[in-house]
């Protein structure tokens, strides 16, 4: 009686998980939108992609590491351990150093620039405005600080460099109370 | 302006506050005072070592778990927790318990209880009453053997005796374990009632005091008033205490008036065992009770209810324990859906 | 009686209020330097109009208002501009903003072009609202909102309040404001009841203040018996001393039973709430025709040698107060600009008064030194005294671990950094400083993720842009190609048909010139 009674539970809950598998099933692969949003979308190239979207693809298919996104820091690499069920891993911090600090934008020195558009064709997020021949110039709102543009591209010296964005009265944040109470279990 | 440690990025209220966990702790060890006192008077010495032990013990393993986990230990050492929780422990425990009883207790509470789930703040269960219920379980022996009131003993027992039961199982040359021992007033009425004796017979036998167990209930009123003093010093809410008492009562009276043979009086219920020290200092443990001013009524209803049931229908005499270990693990719960609605909530108010 | 209701949470505070509740010191000497900052307000910058090196006359305009929610900024005293750069401003960050700075030429000369009205009861309402706009005036209570743009409400206004309250331990510039100018702050109560026309008026003043009642009431009465009679819808009501019933949101549940809707304003339940301050602004904009160019301010705490009120020009170095209150008593201090529960820890002294310094307070360094914070027992006494029922335990642990979708849920943005909680935490943590930076965290959280969706978009328009390029340039080459192709089999079959013709080369070697054939090309 007991044999009947337990094959046929398994026949049942068997047949509703087989069920639920095929009427539920996902299409695609939505991880990779949620990957992509995780990341800073800086565009910079430093973990090796071409870009934050391939990174997340790369990642989605177990390619590469959850480290190797410097602008994302360690909270980005630690939200990407947690969607992905890996374990947080040391930022790998060989291609650039990690950006936990102010916000930096590119900033063009007019008087130098030869107008070679090397820096125009190359910017991720289309930020340079200029022509061939013509001044270029970086539009503050779209900079993501991804110092792509930097020399070696820039053929110029001092042409065009990184500065830490003004703090203002909105901007400025205040301090982790946490980093105060160092000597407490708080 | 001479402040070079103290950083311009401190934020107001720039008042010292004068509440602080110490105080709060300490005011319910004086609580508490009263009612050990008359413990004393009315059972002995054995009470005194067994807190003693229980206290010490706590804080040797406190220490030793806060070295082990580097936590600053003048700050937590001295605080009171450690030293409330062996209190109430000791508390629940029987007066001739031996020595290892209180330390084993305490190393419960305190290592396992309390610094494994986190520390101060971070324990989900009562430490001091997962403890009694670990020693509850594993010795059951030892933890029901309760004394008799000093009164009733054939000699007195001094401190001495007491330490020598205590540590070496040592009687007075005259005295035989048997003359010693009781039987608990609520564990007196479930083998009646389990025999089935009416309880009006409970009433006649020497445990039965002029309400409840003898002696019991003057030491809970003193426990009682321990409370209420608490409550008017702001250290504790009325909500827990009130709720707990209320629905205790109103379930055993409903009983009581239903069948009185099989159901003790509320007054029992109230006075009897550790309703009292339960309602006021262990159910209102702020670190494991529900924080909500709705979610504390049902919490102290829960508990009232559920050692009602536990000491009926359950396999124990006592249930506060049990019942506040269990109705604790519906605090989260609680919590959640007891928040009050915010000044101006808005219906259906969409936040982006 | 009329009726009041009670605010959920709040505590008593020692008030000190006795330190400095006399008079007004109306002679406090014009300081060297006047820093004015051309945002005093909550709302959009002010434009400057001057330019170094010109001469200013007293409550001269310096920066005009650049949108509805701004207000103008005017010269507090005569002088020459000698700057117009950044200076640092009142602010705990020491962070420096655009102000405009005039040293005085000791005569306090007025713009000759500013005179009194002489009939102010005949101005209509909207040419109230244009002398209180173009007066720069903004809610002196604290919140330094433009109080011409809170002046016209999108809906019908029942009740007007008067916000004499005043909760905040050591300040008191509005208690004593209502003392001696009871006069004028009633005049202003009439103007705004014309430009409202509320059901009822009533001036709100915290039991602990008899004497700013009695002055009021006295004022109201004289007005009264000189016939006239827009004063019987005024009351002065004296409600119950506990912080934080000067706080909007809280004084109008006490006054009218209402609530103010999460994230809306007061006009939404007809209400609106003004400081005595701001009348009394009012008043002097209106019948004198002055700009806001001074306001009262308490100097007052533990450790200043002599607390007491000063009428205070606008931009007047803080460090020129405190040695106008016989300077401090030790250097063992800290200035805070406001009061201890809300108020803005100063970073230095040079910095300017502006519309919003109600108070500057001076508290000993040793306070809180050595104070240390313990784990959060969850004693529950922060949820029993917030006046905006919130869960400060619950906002504390998600500060804590930055998790902004439960602070949002647990209403973060609801919380009015009171400090309540924190001053009643027997673990002393500060809680009120947890909630700031998950505020501040969150912001820059937004505006980064706003950045991150905007980067995204960009570089994927340019990736296809790229694509779409790339795509052109081989399809291109692809048609040459083809086109080469077919331009090669024509002219392979042009060959081949020339070759059938005698122009061929034949084995006799002879040249015929024969008919070409027409062949069709292409």
């Amino acid at each position: 009686m007991e044999i009947i009674a337990l094959t046929a539970l398994a026949l049942i809950f068997g047949g509703l998980l087989g069920f639920t598998a095929i009427y539920f099933r996902v299409e695609g692969d939505p991880i990779v939108d949620s990957i992509d949003a995780i990341l800073p979308q800086t565009q910079c190239g430093q973990c090796g992609y071409p870009g934050c979207k391939p990174y997340a693809e790369a990642l989605a298919a177990e390619k590469a590491e959850i480290n190797q996104c410097p602008p994302g820091g360690e909270s980005g690499m630690k939200a990407l351990a947690e969607l992905l069920g890996r374990e947080p891993i040391p930022l790998n911090l060989e291609n650039n150093i990690a950006d936990e600090g102010l916000p930096m934008l590119a900033i063009i020195n007019e008087d130098t620039c030869i107008g070679c558009t090397k820096c125009v064709q190359v910017c991720p997020v289309d930020a340079i405005v200029g022509a061939a021949k013509q001044i270029h110039n970086v539009i503050d709102m779209y900079c993501t600080g991804c110092e792509l543009c930097l020399p070696p591209l820039c053929p110029v010296e001092n042409c065009i460099v990184m500065k830490p964005v003004e703090q203002t009265v909105k901007t400025w944040k205040w301090v982790n109370p946490q980093i105060r109470l160092e000597d407490t279990a708080a | 302006m001479s402040d070079s440690t103290d950083n311009n990025f401190t934020s107001s209220p720039f008042i010292p506050s004068s509440s602080s966990v110490g105080k709060m702790m300490r005011s319910v060890i004086y609580a508490l005072i009263p009612g050990i006192l008359l413990y004393i008077y009315f059972f002995g010495w054995g009470v005194l070592v067994n807190v003693c032990l229980a206290v010490v013990a706590a804080l040797f393993f406190e220490w030793l778990m806060l070295v082990m986990c580097q936590r600053p230990v003048r700050v937590f050492l001295f605080d009171g927790s450690a030293i409330i929780t062996a209190m109430l422990l000791a508390l629940a425990l029987p007066t001739i318990a031996p020595w290892w009883i209180p330390v084993v207790g305490s190393f419960f509470a305190i290592v396992v209880a309390k610094h494994l789930y986190g520390g101060l703040g971070y324990n989900v269960f009562n430490p001091a009453m997962a403890a009694y219920a670990v020693l509850l379980i594993s010795f059951p022996l030892e933890m029901t053997l309760w004394s008799l009131p000093l009164d009733k003993l054939p000699q007195n027992i001094s401190f001495v005796d007491a330490l020598n039961f205590s540590f070496f199982r040592e009687l007075p040359s005259n005295l035989n374990i048997d003359a010693i021992t009781s039987a608990s007033l609520l564990d007196h009425i479930r083998t009646e009632v389990g025999l089935g004796h009416s309880l009006a017979d409970v009433q006649s036998s020497p445990v039965f005091g002029h309400v409840a167990a003898a002696e019991y209930e003057w030491i809970n009123i003193a426990f009682l008033a321990g409370g209420l003093w608490l409550i008017y010093r702001k250290i504790i809410t009325w909500h827990i205490p009130l709720a707990m008492l209320l629905s205790l009562f109103t379930i055993s009276l409903i009983c009581h008036l239903i069948d009185d043979n099989q159901f003790s009086s509320p007054l029992i219920h109230l006075f009897g065992g550790a309703s009292i020290i339960g309602a006021f200092f262990i159910a209102t443990d702020p670190i494991t009770a529900s924080t909500t001013a709705l979610g504390r009524l049902i919490y102290g209803c829960g508990i009232g209810l559920l050692t009602f049931a536990i000491r009926t229908w359950g396999g124990y005499p006592d249930g506060v324990a049990f019942a506040v270990l269990l109705i604790g693990l519906t605090v989260p719960l609680l919590d959640h859906y007891t928040a009050p609605k915010v000044y101006g909530a808005r219906k259906g108010y969409d936040k982006d | 009686m009329r009726k009041l209701w009670r605010f959920t949470g709040g505590i008593k505070l020692n008030g000190f209020k006795a330190l400095s509740n006399n008079a007004i010191n109306y002679d406090l000497p014009i300081p060297e330097k006047l820093i004015l900052p051309v945002r005093q307000h909550i709302g959009d910058v002010t434009k400057p109009l001057v330019y170094v090196g010109d001469h200013v006359f007293k409550g001269q305009l310096l920066a005009s208002s650049t949108s509805f929610i701004s207000a103008p900024v005017h010269a507090s005293s005569s002088g020459t501009i000698v700057d117009i750069g950044k200076y640092p401003i009142p602010h705990q960050s020491g962070i420096s903003e655009s102000c405009i700075v005039i040293e005085t030429d000791g005569l306090d000369e007025w713009d000759p072009t500013i005179s009194a009205n002489i009939h102010p009861e005949k101005l209509t309402v909207e040419q109230l609202h244009a002398l209180i706009k173009s007066a720069g005036i903004v809610g002196l209570g604290g919140a330094v909102f433009p109080s011409a743009a809170k002046l016209k409400p999108t809906r019908p206004i029942k009740t007007l309040i008067i916000n004499g309250v005043e909760c905040e331990p050591y300040i008191t510039c509005d208690d004593v404001l209502m003392q001696s100018r009871s006069d004028e702050i009633i005049r202003g109560v009439m103007l705004l009841k014309k430009m409202l026309s509320p059901d009822e008026c009533t001036i709100a003043i915290e039991d602990n203040k008899p004497n700013a009642k009695r002055a009021l009431e006295n004022a109201l009465k004289k007005m009264y018996s000189a016939g006239v009679d827009e004063t019987t819808n005024i009351n002065v009501i004296a409600i119950p001393t506990i912080f934080p019933a000067g706080s909007e949101k809280q004084l109008i549940k006490v006054l009218t039973g209402k609530e103010v809707p999460q994230q809306g304003l007061p006009y939404e339940v007809g209400v609106v709430c003004l400081n005595v301050g701001t009348t009394a602004a009012v008043y002097d904009a209106v019948y004198q025709g002055q700009p806001l160019i001074s306001r009262v301010v308490t100097v007052t705490g533990p450790e200043i040698s002599q607390p007491q009120n000063y009428q205070v020009l606008l931009g007047t170095p803080v460090n020129h107060l405190l040695e106008a209150s016989g300077g401090t008593k030790t250097d063992n201090y800290k200035l805070i600009m406001g009061g201890p529960m809300m108020g803005m820890r100063l970073p230095d002294s040079q910095v300017p008064i502006v519309k919003a310094s109600n108070c500057i307070l001076v508290e000993s360094l040793a306070q809180k030194q050595n104070e240390k914070v313990m784990p959060c027992i969850r004693c529950g006494a922060c949820t029993t005294v917030c006046p905006m029922k919130l869960l400060p335990q619950q906002l504390y642990w998600h500060a804590k671990s930055k998790n902004f979708e439960k602070l949002d849920h647990y209403n973060l943005s609801d919380c009015i950094e009171c400090g309540c909680c924190a001053l009643v935490c027997p673990s002393k943590i500060p809680l009120v400083h947890y909630f700031r930076y998950a505020k501040s965290e969150k912001s820059e959280n937004e505006i980064k993720e706003k950045l991150a969706d905007q980067s995204r978009i960009r570089s994927l328009a340019r990736v296809e842009r790229l694509e779409k390029i790339k795509r052109e340039v081989e399809e291109r080459k692809a048609k040459r190609k083809a086109d080469r192709q077919k331009k090669k089999s024509i002219e392979s079959k042009k060959e081949k048909v020339k070759g059938e013709a005698p122009t061929k080369n034949t084995e006799s070697g002879e040249r015929k010139e024969v008919e070409p054939k027409k062949v069709a090309i292409g």
